[in-house]
């Protein structure tokens, strides 16, 4: 018989016997397959969904945004473009107008009031696609007349119906119908403000878009046949650029989608690649114990004449089957899970996603679950080579002294690399692989420690005094031949995750608490203009309420810092996109072209707030030195801007230039619903520039704050207020969808751990037979050998969740403090209710597993030694 | 003090019935000492488990001192055991992740008693009153069967039933743990059943009955 049909003919065999354990065995990896194969499926879906339905997302060949209406100049060059460079008019291309901002919508029948995403459109958008609507026609006929056509979550709010009339502005719309979907709409967006469509025509009526008032400005292009839409925009870009507009194509759009989808998948793809490596972990560590099981068999074997070699091939062709099975049964599972995904995530897809098994996403998951098995089957496999043939005479042989196997390292190596190899293909980069790799490595290794240091401090320290039941539960936990550690680590590793993401949930949805602080103002009025203040103040008095100062915001640009034109500085840092500017971040070259191209909203004022804090120079005091105006400047935006103390910025004040000198810089804590600036101006010099004012009240009751956002848009319909409370819930609405999608992935972690677990009690199932018989011999009921079983998996599900939350709490304060810069906190219930789940559940499965420890009769066992 | 009545046992095996014992009745008074001898799958340990109420039989009865076996259920016949019944096994049995003095006082702690006080003294009696503290993987087999020995008695039983105590043993240190059983029966007055397929050992007792294909074939106090 040739070695490959002696080993092959072996495996089947032996697994024979051991069929059951191993079928569970390969459970182990099933799960992490599953979620690989479910979320690789899913991203691969999405992506061909992507690429299908971009133009239709865009709706158009190409999109000018701005942050104002075109110019003359920009206007006349769009309708270049929509003929394909020639000379208008044409006959193909076509041009539509979309401008998009906030406001107040008021329904005067019921006195609903909300804040709405108003898109006032002109001309036939969209040129590709369509907005659904409820009537069918309702599209159609929208331009019609003074229609309004609203997501149906705002006649909830609103209490209204198809029909009723909608006040905006200055002008009333009749409500037509309602939007069902609508190109590249993300669901979560209209947490912040459902979104309505009216005809363009009719915007000027509304008499909304008045000085200050913030609104974009889209600009969209249907190209004549046969004209490429990259070449035509590269050709014009620098132009629009000139003119701040911004020029997209379906090809941009479609990358940077697909970019962020990518991203999105990957890291979720993370997520599952753990749950699949504690499975390879559970694979390890029931072999190790396997292996122990099989000494005789493979002594005998190595007495008839049967290699080392030979042996080891025959367990690897068993770790391979089972990663095979496990893995085949995990496909099939995942490519169930993704049609759960769409429902998971649907708030942040702006495609309908058509779900397909993926072939490339079923062979990736199948090939890591068998390469998970077998490299994790390694290390523990290597025992089985020095099984010596005498330890067929003597069970209790033991190999004095033997010198450490040499393949020791090189198998660790192997599961190492396997692990960086794994997430990079996953990430999609290798340095991504080798720090999650890392990052696993030592959060496996801190959870190992604290398992290990646990149960020797059970070992110790378990009172004397506690009822024999629990003594000899928690005694199990380092019993000989225990799993407790591999086991805490499964479990542990999934409560770790969900542990950090409920803490670090918590951390930042505790930063936006509004309605916490009783004196902490929850309204905000935006858009006063000065003439108004004093009537907005009225209504707000004339409700009782009290009137905070009034914040003046002036809009601005900057034409020049230290003497040199904006229009040098971008040219010198590449012209850096909005996209690859950051906010506050300022990391990386040429990412400052945002900060130096956008409108700054500033104010003026002499004083510091509380939600701010000098960290370089002086805040002015007393009279000006000399011409230059003191600004003040938040300290992320003045290093995306080059700038420090002393240096001169001259800004375009609505077209009059200010010379000002940056005196401070500040750190803001933007996490405040307080009006807070990038730059502060001293006061005096821009008293009499056009300006709106932000004003704040509080308002406890809701219904008293609907009533006054009534009033408030019956008499001054351009003023928006935003309920603070109404944003808070928003934020967290979209906190825990994404949270929820983590700990959807988070989830199969756990089912490992189960599985990991249930493998575990079976490994043990024979002793702890022998040892429940040997108790009711001694005169022990059902009810104390359950108790002992219970008390046992409750001390290892508690292990596991104390050491996982414990970790997780550092991890999170860690990640708090330096990532987040925010105050950690521990949301205790939640927490302690998560260790009771984890405790409580470990429990459940080890019970339920071991009841015929419970119920067998003594008899039964103690005739089978 | 143990009286069993037409004990039949029969098991499936492989889809056959398997009878493995078959109409066994015998008394034995308080404070005897009886042997149960005859060749491997003679039934010998199957009617220990019986006699002791680790099973229900088939068909007959077993009353044991006085309380009829079948009468109770599980829990009440663990409960019976924990009061009125000490255990030794060949191979020891010992609880491996409990200390040799915690081994010999659970019989006492499943009844809510503490039993430390009552633990040493054993210990002592069994001459291993400085090995208390170690685990059993510490200890050899015979001292391993020793400690066995100081858990069958640290409930104070009324009857000790042994599985072959000294299978495992070599000579000497059985003829030792023999030696120390024999002489508690003496003391307290315990009732002792034991098997074994050691006729030398089964000399020793005061009755011997015989198995041979789970039947009596011979009674040496008939």
């Amino acid at each position: 018989m040739t070695s490959l049909r002696f080993v092959l003919r072996l495996a089947v065999r032996e697994a024979r016997a051991t069929r059951r354990r191993l079928l569970l065995l390969t459970s182990a990896v099933t799960a992490g397959v599953a979620a690989l194969v479910a979320i690789n499926s899913f991203t691969d879906n999405l992506q061909r969904s992507v690429q299908g339905q971009a133009q239709a997302l865009m709706g158009a060949d190409l999109s000018l945004t701005a942050r104002q209406p075109l110019s003359a100049r920009a206007a006349a060059l769009a309708d270049t473009l929509a003929c394909g460079g020639g000379r208008p008019p044409c006959r193909e291309g076509a041009i539509a107008r979309l401008t998009t901002f906030s406001a107040m919508a008021y329904v005067p029948r019921t006195l609903g009031t909300r804040l709405v995403q108003v898109s006032a459109v002109d001309g036939g958008y969209p040129f590709y696609g369509e907005i659904r609507t409820a009537p069918a026609a309702a599209w159609s006929t929208l331009q019609q007349g003074r229609r309004v056509l609203v997501d149906p979550s705002l006649l909830t709010a609103l209490n209204a119906g198809v029909g009723d009339s909608l006040s905006l502005g200055e002008t009333r719309f009749a409500i037509s119908g309602t939007v069902l979907s609508a190109p590249g709409d993300v669901g979560i967006r209209s947490a912040f403000g459902p979104r309505i469509f009216i005809p363009g025509r009719y915007l000027p009526d509304t008499r909304l878009l008045t000085f200050g008032a913030r609104a974009e400005y889209e600009t969209l292009v249907r190209l004549p046949h046969g004209a490429d839409p990259e070449r035509l925009a590269a050709r014009v870009r620098p132009a629009f650029r000139a003119e701040q507009v911004r020029i997209r194509t379906v090809a941009d759009d479609r990358q940077s989608l697909s970019d962020a989808l990518t991203r999105l998948g990957r890291y979720l793809g993370l997520v599952a690649l753990v749950a699949l490596l504690l499975g390879g972990l559970g694979v390890a560590s029931a072999v190790h114990v396997l292996v122990r099981q099989k000494q005789p068999t493979i002594a005998v074997l190595r007495c008839r004449g049967a290699t080392s070699g030979k042996i080891f091939a025959v367990y690897l062709v068993q770790a391979a089957g089972i990663g095979l099975v496990g893995s085949i049964a995990g496909a099939a599972l995942g490519a169930l899970v993704q049609l759960l995904l769409p429902a998971v995530l649907h708030d942040f897809l702006p495609v309908d996603v058509a779900v397909t098994p993926s072939v490339p996403a079923i062979a990736l998951g199948l090939l890591t679950g068998v390469w998970t098995a077998v490299a994790f089957a390694l290390l523990p496999l290597l025992a089985v080579r020095r099984v010596p043939p005498l330890a067929a005479l003597r069970r209790d042989y033991e190999t004095v002294a033997a010198p450490p196997d040499r393949w020791r390292w090189p198998a660790a190596a192997v599961v190492a690399l396997s692990v960086v190899l794994l997430a990079a293909l996953q990430v999609g980069n290798w340095r991504s692989g080798v720090i999650f790799a890392a990052g696993i490595g030592a959060a496996l290794g801190a959870l190992r420690l604290a398992a290990e240091l646990l149960v020797r401090a059970v070992r110790r320290w378990t009172p004397a005094g506690w009822p024999y039941v629990w003594r000899q539960g928690l005694a199990n936990l380092h019993r000989p031949g225990n799993q407790t550690v591999t086991v805490v680590l499964s479990i542990g590793f999934g409560a770790f995750l969900l542990s950090i993401l409920l803490l670090m949930q918590h951390t930042l949805l505790r930063q936006l608490d509004v309605a916490g602080g009783p004196a902490r103002p929850n309204l905000v009025l935006f858009d006063i203009q000065p003439e108004q203040h004093a009537g907005v103040d009225s209504v707000v008095r004339a409700a009782g309420l009290p009137v905070g100062g009034a914040t003046p915001i002036v809009p601005m640009r900057i034409l020049s810092i230290k003497g040199r034109p904006v229009t040098q500085l971008l040219a010198d840092s590449g012209g850096g996109s909005r996209r690859a500017g950051s906010r506050r971040g300022g990391r990386g070259e040429a990412s400052n072209g945002w900060a130096l191209r956008r409108e700054y909203r500033s104010t003026y004022r002499d004083t510091v707030v509380a939600s701010e804090r000098l960290v370089a120079g002086r805040w002015w005091t007393g009279p000006s030195a000399d011409s230059l105006v003191d600004i003040s400047v938040e300290q992320g935006l003045a290093r995306e801007l080059g700038a420090i103390v002393g240096d001169e910025i001259i800004w375009d004040v609505q077209g009059v230039p200010v010379v000002s000198r940056i005196t401070s810089l500040r750190e803001v804590d933007w996490a405040r619903f307080e009006p807070n600036f990038f730059v502060v101006f001293r006061a005096g010099i821009l008293d009499g520039a056009p300006q709106t004012l932000v004003s704040l009240t509080r308002v406890a009751d809701a219904g008293a704050r609907g009533r006054l956002q009534r009033r408030l848009a019956e008499r001054f319909a351009n003023v928006t207020t935003v309920d603070l409370s109404s944003v808070q819930q928003a934020v967290e609405r979209l906190v825990d969808r994404v949270v929820l999608a983590i700990r959807f992935m988070a989830l199969f972690s756990l089912a490992t751990g189960a599985v990991v677990l249930v493998g575990a009690v079976a490994t043990s199932r024979y002793q702890r037979l022998r040892e429940g018989a040997l108790l009711k011999t001694l005169g022990a009921t059902r009810g104390q050998v359950l108790r002992v079983v219970v008390a046992e998996y409750m001390a290892l599900g508690l292990l596991a969740a104390v050491v996982a939350i414990g970790l997780a709490t550092l991890a999170g304060w860690g990640i708090a403090h330096w990532v987040f810069d925010a105050p950690f906190a521990l949301p205790a219930l939640p927490i302690a209710l998560l260790a009771l789940f984890v405790a409580g559940g470990t429990a459940a499965v080890g019970a339920l597993n071991s009841l015929d420890v419970v119920f067998r009769t003594p008899l039964a066992v103690l005739r089978a030694e | 003090m143990l009286r069993c009545q037409s004990l039949t046992q029969t098991y499936l095996s492989g889809g056959r019935e398997l009878t493995v014992l078959k109409d066994i009745t015998f008394t034995l008074e308080p404070g005897g000492f009886l042997a149960i001898v005859g060749p491997s799958g003679s039934g010998k340990t199957t009617l220990l488990g019986l006699l002791a109420g680790l099973d229900r039989p088939t068909r007959g009865t077993v009353h044991l001192d006085g309380q009829e076996l079948g009468a109770l259920d599980e829990d009440q016949r663990a409960e019976l055991r924990g009061a009125k019944v000490g255990f030794v096994f060949q191979s020891f049995q010992l609880i491996p992740t409990l200390t040799a003095r915690e081994n010999v006082q659970v019989p006492l702690e499943l009844r809510g008693e503490e039993g430390g006080a009552r633990a040493d003294e054993l210990l002592g009696r069994v001459g291993l009153a400085d090995r208390g503290h170690h685990y059993p993987a510490q200890l050899s087999g015979g001292e391993q069967q020793r400690v066995a020995l100081a858990r069958a008695f640290s409930n104070r039983p009324r009857i000790l039933f042994a599985d072959e105590p000294t299978g495992n043993l070599d000579v000497r240190t059985g003829a030792g743990v023999i030696d120390l059983m024999t002489e508690l029966n003496r003391e307290l007055g315990t009732t002792l059943v034991l098997v074994t397929h050691d006729l030398d050992l089964a000399a020793r007792a005061r009755r011997t009955i015989r198995l041979a294909d789970g039947a009596i074939v011979a009674d040496s106090a008939a």
